[in-house]
């Protein structure tokens, strides 16, 4: 094993409790349509939850994994969205297409931000995050005649994929759209999780525990924040293309600085230094926030007053919490 | 410097605390399922926090009002209705989402929806999907009722068009017809100052005028182009705040010994917001409390301030009107079925009683366009009563104002 | 066309003035504590509010003077009771707890004065114009644009000129070694929060009788704060105080010939200071790295 390895050796959970956890979130994940109503929810909240999800996990890879601070990744989800959109209505007629477009735009927008500010650190590193997401915002609700400006982007949805004889028609059944998401999800989870575990993955870790050491050990701690940021801007992206395909609506909002803020409390909510914390903060974070909306229009109070609790008494998260409960 | 909780009470007040809302969640739905009558549902999306609060407050509590009042009479169908109301937080997202568990989860039969025209335009293409009658109380955008009109959607308030050609013949007939427009950058104001050049240019007029962004707080630049235009009107087409302020620095300046004040839209909300000296103008009012002439509208004003304390607004009788709306389409259609309701609705007129404004108000086939009356006249500061703050010179009718079915570009097609 | 240049150069002072006063106060917090206090729109909403509430019992001028240090001791309270605790952390939790901060003092607002614009009222002197000819420059502009200056030069003075400006300059560089001069570091910490807060309540009180009030009105305004801080330079008040200034300026000139682009000029002038010159105009290599 290499010396950064061995620095960063987390303690694992033991084999048992690991997998145990994987079949218990994937039954949870495909038996959704099925028991969410049973408790008062609705199919089309599972799937915002996925893609929440998605969007938080992308975000944690720099923020958990890395240790770099990032307040404007909703630009990235934004511009995944509206890639969707404008491929779906000015292009092609093509989900998958539209998803990769999406992706594209915002994940390229990232890398090439991500190299304008890589030596700045801390707080101003997380300013120009913010900055630059509202650049985006900006451009998306004046540009009027290309993105249809303040009232969003519309008149595009969701197309059938085919697979050759067959159709998954993710238009107008509601469920097969549920399962696409899944599909979707999956593939970039187990992806992420490729990812982590290889060197390069190890390698943010080390930074994140000591950037100064990495620096020593030889490592080019700013190429590898770079890439880092990169990587979880394709992620976020990705899941902002679902999210344009999941409302057939792509709007300013959603590159708005506050949905980046909601994404980061999803991570540390969840628990920042576990991989499925963020999944799980998406779902307390969007449940809850569906939930007290429904019953009062303070429901801003709440929300914020969440945030601060969670950061005073629960920083480590849910998922965080349970990991020490053993000691 | 106190301690932070210790980790076990930590856990145990988390537990509690989930404990306590999965029970919330559960026990709901069965609670209601134990009263009486199946309720007739309506699920209300609104933008209650926001920039936009104070309109879609009226909307809601109109529609509350007329909730209580049609409950009192025996309901719908026979059955207690029920509105469920949900804030959209004037996000896109939130509002589609919204609208999917009101009608996924809580099985509603109608849908209203939402006073920010691009959220409503999205509910619009779930409800449509999922064959749900929807209407549109207060999103104005013309595309609502023109291109992208669908056969589930219905729509109470004006067309930017209606509002323009109702306002422009009185503006120039007392004024004059050299106009400048200042008016916010995005889809509603392009439409709007469209709307009005059209109309003004067909009485011969012409104009100059700036587009600003939709937020714009300092009005100074556009105001100095204004004064060395000498326009005999100034067309105040900013919506909400920027409007209100675009009011004040004008009276500021003392452009209004100038040149005269006038535009589309300027609510009841609004005018109470500004100074005193900035409530001038004439401008078009979509519906209002003072009509001595009509005794179902003093009837209905003077009930609805002894019950909510408050004075209804043309945003109050968007909700009541919504509500009522799903009342007689149900009567008529003897069904909560989307399709027999739409179909019920076309053509269908209002009773005076829940009009509120002489002559017919109907529901037009072939847009879905209420064609209510357009109040013009003009706006000052209250005489005597607070709320009376505007006096109507007036009536336009809104067939007239409207322009044909071929002019909004609507090409309705039915369910299959 | 004199009357369109004066009025350009009038414009941009006052809007850059404005931008000044808030970017400042965000400033100081950012320097000295490491905090973006995402919550500094809603205590200049509140700072407004605050100030509309008092008018009618201490009158416009009285209000003027309490209502920001209402708001700087509304600061105090929050300062000591949330943000001490999470100093020595990640920066990730003081943006999460000031941006949920800024969520519950938005409601606050909406719950007690209601979600409708309120309007404020002036003095009747303040709300003439200077002159016939110079309609636009009410002489609310003019005392806007003097409170700012004497905020400024005060603010300036003070921290130049008395110990505990000394202090908080000092601490701005390294915080350390001015704890381990024996100086109460936790209680500087929250007197330059308060004095933060201070200029957001006073910003409020001034945009109050220029835009009104409403529940949202710190919002738009943050953002031109955050990029004023990012164009001068983090970690430099001056800086802070020219970047306010360009961008007013900026946005004053684009609206003369392009008004629907004002607002994009902002942002263009962030890309290319953070392409050409990262660390801004006056900020120092190794400031914020």
């Amino acid at each position: 094993m290499t010396t950064t390895a061995v620095a960063v050796e987390k303690p694992q959970l033991p084999v048992a409790q690991r997998y145990l956890t994987l079949i218990v979130i994937w039954a949870a994940l495909l038996a959704a349509p099925f028991w969410l109503p049973l408790v008062g929810g609705y199919t089309a909240l599972a799937g915002r939850v996925l893609v929440f999800g998605l969007a938080a996990m992308g975000l944690n890879l720099l923020l958990g994994f890395t240790g770099v601070l990032s307040f404007g990744h909703a630009a990235y989800f934004g511009l995944g969205a509206y890639g969707a959109g404008l491929t779906l209505r000015y292009l092609v007629h093509s989900t998958p297409l539209a998803m990769l477009a999406g992706t594209l735009l915002g994940g390229l927008a990232g890398t090439l931000f991500g190299m304008l500010i890589v030596r700045r650190r801390g707080v101003y590193f997380a300013m120009c995050t913010i900055a630059f997401g509202q650049l985006w915002y900006y451009l998306a609700y004046s540009w009027n005649d290309f993105t249809g400006g303040f009232d969003g982007l519309r008149d595009f949805h969701r197309a059938p994929i085919g697979f050759g004889p067959l159709t998954l028609d993710i238009m107008s059944n509601g469920t097969a759209f549920y399962y696409f998401l899944l599909a979707v999800f999956a593939a970039a989870v187990a992806l992420m999780g490729l990812m982590l575990r290889s060197p390069f993955g190890r390698t943010m870790l080390a930074i994140r525990e000591n950037e100064r050491r990495a620096l020593f050990l030889g490592i080019p701690v700013s190429r590898h924040i770079w890439m880092s940021f990169s990587i979880s801007c394709f992620f976020t992206a990705l899941a902002g293309t679902l999210y344009a395909l999941l409302n057939n609506f792509a709007d300013p909002l959603a590159l708005h600085y506050s949905l980046s803020g909601y994404f980061v409390i999803m991570c540390v909510m969840g628990g920042m230094r576990t991989f499925w914390g963020p999944l799980l903060g998406a779902a307390v974070f969007v449940v809850l926030q569906d939930y007290i909306s429904s019953m009062t229009v303070n429901w801003m109070s709440f929300i914020g007053t969440i945030f601060i609790l969670v950061v005073l008494f629960f920083p480590r998260g849910l998922l965080g919490m349970l990991r020490r409960a053993p000691a | 410097m106190s301690r932070p909780l210790t980790p076990i009470r930590r856990r145990t007040l988390l537990k509690a605390g989930l404990a306590f809302g999965a029970s919330q969640i559960v026990g709901a739905p069965f609670v209601i399922s134990a009263l009486g009558d199946e309720p007739v549902k309506i699920g209300m999306v609104d933008p209650l926090t926001g920039v936009l609060s104070a309109l879609a407050q009226s909307e809601v509590d109109g529609a509350k009002y007329a909730e209580a009042e049609i409950n009192k009479n025996g309901g719908i169908l026979g059955r207690p209705v029920q509105l469920l109301v949900e804030d959209s937080a004037n996000d896109v997202g939130t509002g589609v989402q919204k609208t999917n568990k009101l009608i996924d989860r809580d099985q509603v039969n109608v849908i209203f929806g939402d006073v920010n025209s691009g959220i409503a335009y999205a509910m619009s293409q779930v409800t449509n999907e999922k064959k749900v009658l929807h209407i549109v109380p207060g999103g104005h955008t013309d595309p609502i009722t023109g291109t992208n009109c669908k056969w589930n959607v219905f729509r109470i308030c004006n067309t930017t068009s209606m509002d323009a050609n109702a306002v422009t013949p009185e503006l120039v007939k007392k004024f004059g017809k050299k106009w400048f427009f200042i008016t916010p950058d995005y889809a509603y104001g392009h439409t709007l100052q469209d709307a009005f050049i059209k109309a003004l240019t067909k009485l011969g007029g012409t104009y100059d005028g700036d587009y600003l962004p939709i937020n714009n707080t300092d009005f100074s630049a556009t105001l100095i182009k204004a004064k060395g235009y000498k326009p005999n009107v100034l067309l105040n087409n900013m919506g909400g705040l920027t409007q209100i302020n675009c009011m004040k620095q004008f009276t500021q300046f003392g452009l209004q010994k100038e040149m005269a004040l006038g535009g589309a839209l300027f609510e009841l909300e609004s005018i109470k917001g500004v100074p005193t000296d900035a409530q001038t103008g004439w401008w078009d009012m979509e519906w209002w409390w003072n009509q001595p002439n009509v005794p179902e509208t003093v009837k209905f004003v003077a009930a609805y301030r002894a019950a909510t304390n408050k004075t209804p607004s043309a945003r109050d009788w968007f909700g009541y009107v919504a509500v009522h709306t799903v009342r007689l389409a149900a009567a008529k259609a003897q069904s909560l079925e989307g399709p027999k309701m739409a179909a019920a609705l076309e053509d269908m007129e209002l009773p005076p009683d829940v009009a509120l404004q002489p002559g017919p108000v109907r529901y037009r086939a072939g847009d879905h366009e209420l064609m209510a009356n357009i109040f013009v006249g003009e706006a000052h500061p209250p005489k005597g009563d607070p709320n009376d703050v505007f006096t109507v010179a007036a009536l336009v009718p809104g067939e007239q104002a409207a322009g044909s079915v071929a002019d909004t570009g609507c090409k309705m097609q039915q369910p299959s | 066309m004199w009357q369109v240049i004066l009025f350009n150069v009038t414009n941009g002072l006052i809007i850059g003035a404005f931008y000044v006063l808030m970017a400042l106060g965000l400033s100081l917090i950012l320097n000295l504590s490491n905090v973006i206090n995402f919550a500094h729109g809603n205590f200049l909403a509140l700072g407004g509010y605050l100030a509309f509430t008092l008018e009618p019992t201490l009158g416009y001028w009285g209000a003027l003077v309490v209502s920001p240090v209402l708001t700087a001791l509304i600061g105090v309270a929050v300062e000591r009771l949330m943000i001490r605790r999470i100093y020595n952390r990640d920066p990730v939790y003081s943006l999460l707890l000031t941006f949920g901060l800024a969520f519950v003092i938005q409601d606050a607002c909406r719950y007690v004065w209601g979600p409708n614009g309120l309007p404020m009222g002036l003095p009747a002197a303040l709300s003439q114009p200077i002159t016939e000819s110079l309609f636009f420059i009410t002489w609310y502009r003019v005392f806007m644009v003097t409170v700012v200056i004497i905020s400024v030069i005060g603010l300036f003075t003070f921290l130049r000129n008395t110990r505990i400006g000394l202090r908080i300059r000092a601490g701005t560089l390294d915080l350390e070694t001015v704890a381990s001069l024996g100086v109460n570091v936790r209680n500087l910490r929250t007197f330059n929060f308060a004095v933060g807060c201070f200029l957001a309540g006073l910003s409020g009180v001034l945009a109050a009788g220029q835009i009104g009030l409403n529940p949202n009105m710190g919002d738009d305004l943050l953002m031109p704060s955050f990029i004023a801080i990012i164009v001068g330079g983090v970690g430099s008040l001056i800086g802070t105080l020219c970047g306010g200034l360009l961008i007013g300026m900026a946005a004053a000139l684009t609206t003369v010939f392009y008004p629907a682009a004002s607002e994009a000029v902002i942002y263009a002038i962030l890309m290319a200071v953070l392409l050409l010159r990262p660390r801004g105009l006056l900020g120092e290599e190794g400031m914020m790295s």
